[in-house]
């Protein structure tokens, strides 16, 4: 048992889904997660299920601390989604997000390059479906600008793979740091899948585009094997600690503006991303910590948000914030559970973001990143702004938008009432994940330092977003107000966000207009002489095959003289 | 027993020789079709046997009719022959259960049983050109495959069968010819035909003679690059396999180019490689030169087809180029990459038409368009599809990325690592024209037409299934495949004059 990854039991498991029916199909699929659990418990730690391939030594199944808490929230993420997609009758997506899940855990426990390699292709290929199974022509787009992403992230992973090998006849994969050209291959797989600035657009342009439950389940694993991997592999890069800021505050902007409320979290998930980042750059014991734990309680509360948002989008059809509102009245568990969720990002004490995004700010100003400290606290705002008010008052609050709906499905609110439960036990009593992250931990999160420095960020944000509401500055339109001087700052501030999103908006528009047109202009030459009646594809008259032919042989005796 | 080992090598050929004529005589579509499986099931056995005594005892010669080499044919049959032979003693018992039904609905009753004959010396044309040692005698051979296949194309039912097979017929004839002047040129030489004896005697030729070993190694390598479909020597291949009857281009597209490729091996590595060094010379440059080509410009080609056969056909030129680069880096990985992609490509690619067969045999047609939800009506069919398309892009846990693996060493190897990343880029393209089908298959709402489709029976099924699940475990267990073609490409690169 314990030579076989508990990721293909996941996956083995997935392929008997279709054969299943009703209860029993129900029951299976709950059990799968929970057999892999049990099995993951009972793990030594050690490397086994070696199988010896071509001429390498493939290590299937490597069991450290590290691995074994993204092996722990990986189940425990598949085991929560898969309940929160029970009521679903859609065997693809079943299969789908199971693969997709022990793809995942498969990754996270693979001991060398090449057994990740194949689970992080098996990831990008499996999670597609999830978006395609929405079945809508935006969606299939979507998807397949999503997989060529993925995909090419793998390729790179296997270009640098290969390069690695060559270079040092190993394929274990350990800390390697930046240096040669093949660990710069990696890490730009590892960030593209990570969604590094730049590299990020795939995330807001797909996730949003899934299945109410796929969402859910994307939300869970993609990036956080992607943060697990650079955790693994380039912990300590210094140049991780800049590309992690900027992705902490530049997915602010966007959030702030965006009306789809499934796309908001999907920034703001990007900008949780960015702490993990910084995490796995600065690189001491109490960061590599902070990243471990926030990766941790980041999958739980992001995914009770996705699950919220998603059971509105469920009842109600429709997840813009402009045509939403007064739903608590609907769906007061919802509302409940959104609440604890956008408690949970926002960080807010005894809740779960509190204990672990503390240990990477603090490790970040005891390492003295001041400016990076600067930008994590101004994220740490935004957050709140975006994530902890914006999403459940524009659902469940605002102005009342008339729409009367039943509450979630029983299923859905019983795996948002686990997820909710785990956010608030963690928040409340973090000793037991502390006891299971990477390095021994010697710190207090409560203590009246951090506990008051946070609150007085969440309230100092609480009142931006208020007075923004009852000025109707919000969204963007500014109308001329007298304030106290500290507010004009801020009022400024978010006057000049507000147009730097804009900016930022108009100039990614105008590079997609660039890029889109050239991609159609290559097409269109492919086209032209490879498309069916072109030069390269329609059948030639036997004479000038026969031509072909004389020309081929001169050439070959003419290179051969000279 | 004793008495029939030592002639396995001339069984081999003599077996499926006897059973084309005895079809011939049989008259009746279904009981040519029962000798024909009865054919194609011995032959494994003879060609495992083979496998199995040059594994444990080194190369077998075998002088034909007693006549001792060189001044009789000899066969000969090394690690490379019996890999190949195996392969297409394997493909024809795997897919021959497909062709019952599927013959019966494309071909006449009354021309059945010729069907059958030609075929049976197709493949004894095949199994010849792989296992003897005498260059005249594969030309021979050469012959007798390319007539059965002309005629086996132009049994197709589309009328634009005809005019492909004759296109055919044009251009495997020059290549034909071109091979046998080449070989005309090697005799002129050396006075000898025999493969080994060539070798050696081409080796203590006067230097002022070179040019004439030039034009020979260029007349062949011209010559059976076409009927290999090298590009752009590629364009009679798409046709032929688009119109040809369905279980035809399935056979055609496992076997006959990879036995045209295997006589490119067999010349650049046992005789000229052997003989004068091949390093000097831009044979190898200009493979690869044309490899890449085939690798791009077919993908892209078969991105934009609508016809699936046609795009398949495109698909294999691409997938030969991926072969010819290993030939063309001719070093142990690269050389190991190609010949393991010879018998992984014959799997994927087979189950490929054998689905595409099978859904012609359901719905009648091959567009792309027609196939709306079909994988919803023909699971099963279209899973097959799905894994061997997924060896097509070379996706780890299928064989295509075990190719794909050694062709990178081989490249990186040679110190040309810029090919890491066009073998990457054309295995994208794969994804793209593999992913459009799917998509089709699996997220569009069935059609009226492919609403009433259904699997086929189980003899369609099962040839398919098992290549499927071949293109997986080939995929991870490698000591068949890649073992066998590492051994041999071992010796033929270490046979290679410096």
């Amino acid at each position: 048992m314990n030579d076989i990854s508990p990721g293909l039991v996941l996956i083995l498991g997935a392929l008997l889904v279709p054969l299943l029916h009703g209860r029993l199909r129900q029951a299976y699929m709950l059990a799968l997660p929970l057999l892999a659990f049990w099995q993951v418990l009972g793990l030594p730690e050690g490397e086994f299920g070696q199988i010896h391939f071509l001429d390498m030594t493939l290590v299937t199944l490597r069991v450290d601390r590290l691995s074994l808490i993204f092996g722990y929230i990986f189940l425990i993420a598949a085991f929560l989604g898969i309940i929160y997609a029970l009521h679903v009758d859609d065997t693809l997506q079943h299969v789908a997000a199971l693969v997709y899940a022990g793809s995942a855990v498969g990754a996270v426990f693979a001991g060398d390059l090449v057994t990740l390699f194949l689970y992080w292709e098996g990831t990008a290929i499996a999670s597609v479906f999830l978006i395609w199974a929405s079945r809508t022509p935006s969606s299939y787009f979507a998807g397949m600008r999503y997989l060529i992403i993925q995909v090419g992230s793998g390729v790179l992973l296997l270009a640098g793979t290969l390069l690695h090998y060559h270079a040092t006849g190993s394929i274990a994969f350990e800390h390697m740091g930046v240096g040669s050209p093949a660990s710069w291959l990696i890490f730009l797989a590892f960030g593209i899948k990570c969604a590094f600035p730049l590299l990020h657009n795939w995330l807001q342009d797909s996730y949003p585009e899934a299945t109410v439950t796929g969402t859910v389940i994307l939300s869970a694993f993609t990036t956080k094997l992607a943060v697990y991997a650079l955790a693994r592999g380039f912990a300590g890069t210094e140049i991780l600690v800049p590309i992690g800021a900027a992705m902490t505050a530049f997915p602010i902007f966007y959030a702030v503006i965006e009306n789809d409320l499934r796309r908001v979290l999907a920034y703001s998930l990007n900008n949780q991303l960015g702490f993990m980042v910084v995490g796995i750059g600065i690189g001491t014991e109490l960061s590599l910590n902070g990243t471990a734990a926030h990766a941790f309680c980041h999958i739980l509360y992001k995914a009770l948000l996705f699950m919220s948002m998603g059971a509105v989008l469920f009842r109600v059809g429709t997840i813009k914030g402009s045509e939403l509102g007064g739903l608590y009245k609907s769906m007061p568990w919802t509302t409940g559970f959104c609440i604890v969720g956008a408690a949970s990002i926002s960080a807010f004490p005894l809740f779960s973001g509190f204990i672990s995004k503390a240990l990477i700010i603090t490790a970040a100003m005891n390492e003295g990143y001041f400016w990076t400290w600067l930008i994590l606290l101004f994220a740490s705002a935004g957050v709140f702004h975006h994530s902890g008010i914006k999403i459940p008052y524009f659902a469940f609050f605002a102005h009342d938008s008339g729409k009367r709906c039943a509450e979630a499905p029983g299923n859905m609110l019983v795996a948002m009432g686990i997820t909710a439960s785990l956010c608030v036990l963690i928040g409340v009593w973090p000793k037991p994940l502390y006891d299971l992250l990477p390095y021994a931990v010697d710190f207090k999160p409560y203590t009246t330092e951090h506990v008051v420095t946070q609150l007085q960020l969440l309230m100092y944000s609480a009142l931006a977003f208020t007075v923004l509401m009852r000025t109707g500055l919000y969204p963007p339109e500014l109308r001329s107000t007298n304030l106290d001087t500290d507010w004009f700052y801020r009022r400024a501030g978010y006057a000049l966000a507000v147009r730097f999103a804009d900016g930022a908006q108009t100039f990614w528009e105008a590079v997609d207009r660039l890029v889109r047109h050239a991609v159609s202009k290559i097409v269109f030459r492919l086209h032209t002489y490879h498309g069916p009646g072109g030069i390269l594809a329609r059948t030639w008259p036997t004479g000038i095959m026969a031509f072909w032919t004389t020309v081929m042989l001169a050439a070959y005796l003419v290179l051969s003289y000279l | 027993m004793n008495a029939v080992l030592p002639h396995l090598p001339a069984l081999q050929v003599v077996v499926p020789l006897i059973g084309a004529i005895l079809a011939a005589f049989l008259r009746r579509g279904n009981f040519a079709f029962t000798l024909t499986l009865a054919v194609s099931a011995i032959l494994p056995f003879i060609s495992g046997a083979l496998l199995w005594q040059v594994l444990t005892g080194g190369p077998i010669s075998y002088a034909m009719g007693g006549w001792a080499p060189p001044i009789g044919i000899e066969y000969r049959v090394d690690l490379l022959s019996a890999f190949v032979l195996m392969l297409i003693s394997v493909v024809g018992v795997v897919i021959i259960p497909f062709a019952h039904r599927s013959v019966a609905s494309e071909i006449d009753a009354s021309k059945q049983a010729w069907f059958y004959c030609m075929y049976l010396l197709c493949l004894t044309g095949l199994l010849g050109i792989t296992i003897t040692g005498d260059a005249f005698n594969a030309f021979v051979f050469l012959e007798v495959s390319s007539l059965a296949t002309y005629v086996l194309i132009a049994m197709g039912r589309d009328r634009r069968a005809l005019l492909a097979a004759f296109q055919y017929l044009i251009i495997g004839t020059i290549g034909a010819t071109l091979y046998v002047i080449g070989v005309g040129f090697l005799y002129l030489l050396t006075g000898s035909l025999n493969m080994v004896d060539v070798a050696q005697r081409l080796a203590a030729v006067e230097p002022d003679q070179m040019r004439t070993v030039i034009t020979a190694l260029a007349f062949i390598t011209v010559g059976v690059s076409l009927k290999l479909a090298l590009f752009p020597l590629h364009v009679w291949l798409p046709n032929a396999y688009a119109y040809a009857p369905s279980w035809v281009t399935v056979f055609l597209a496992a076997t006959a180019t990879k036995v045209a490729i295997y006589l490119l091996v067999r010349y650049l590595f046992s005789i000229f490689g052997v003989a004068v060094n091949l390093q000097a010379l831009p044979v190898g440059e200009i493979i690869i030169a044309l490899s890449l080509a085939a690798m791009f410009i077919a993908s892209f080609v078969a991105v934009f087809e609508t016809n699936l056969k046609r795009m398949l056909a495109y698909s294999s030129v691409a997938q030969i180029g991926y072969i010819t680069l290993g030939i063309g880096l001719a070093n142990q990985a690269g050389l190991t990459g190609g010949l393991v992609h010879i018998v992984n490509h014959a799997f994927m690619k087979a189950a490929l038409f054998l689905a595409l067969g099978a859904i012609v045999y359901r719905i009648g047609s091959a567009r792309l368009g027609d196939l709306a939800g079909i994988g919803r009506k023909m699971p099963l069919t279209m899973a097959a599809f799905a894994v061997a398309g997924l060896g097509l892009i070379g996706t780890p846990g299928t064989s295509g990325f075990i190719s794909k693996w050694f062709l990178a060493i081989g490249a990186l190897d040679r110190g040309w690592w810029i090919l890491v990343p066009a073998i990457m880029a054309s295995s994208m393209i794969a994804f793209v024209y593999v992913g459009r089908v799917l998509e089709m298959a699996y997220l569009r709402e069935p059609s009226a037409e492919t609403a009433r489709a259904s699997d086929p029976p189980l003899s369609m099924l099962l040839p398919m299934l098992v290549l499927a699940a071949a293109t997986v475990y080939f995929g991870f267990d490698t000591e068949w495949t890649a073992g066998i073609a590492g051994k041999a490409s071992q010796a033929l690169v270490q046979g290679l004059a410096r």
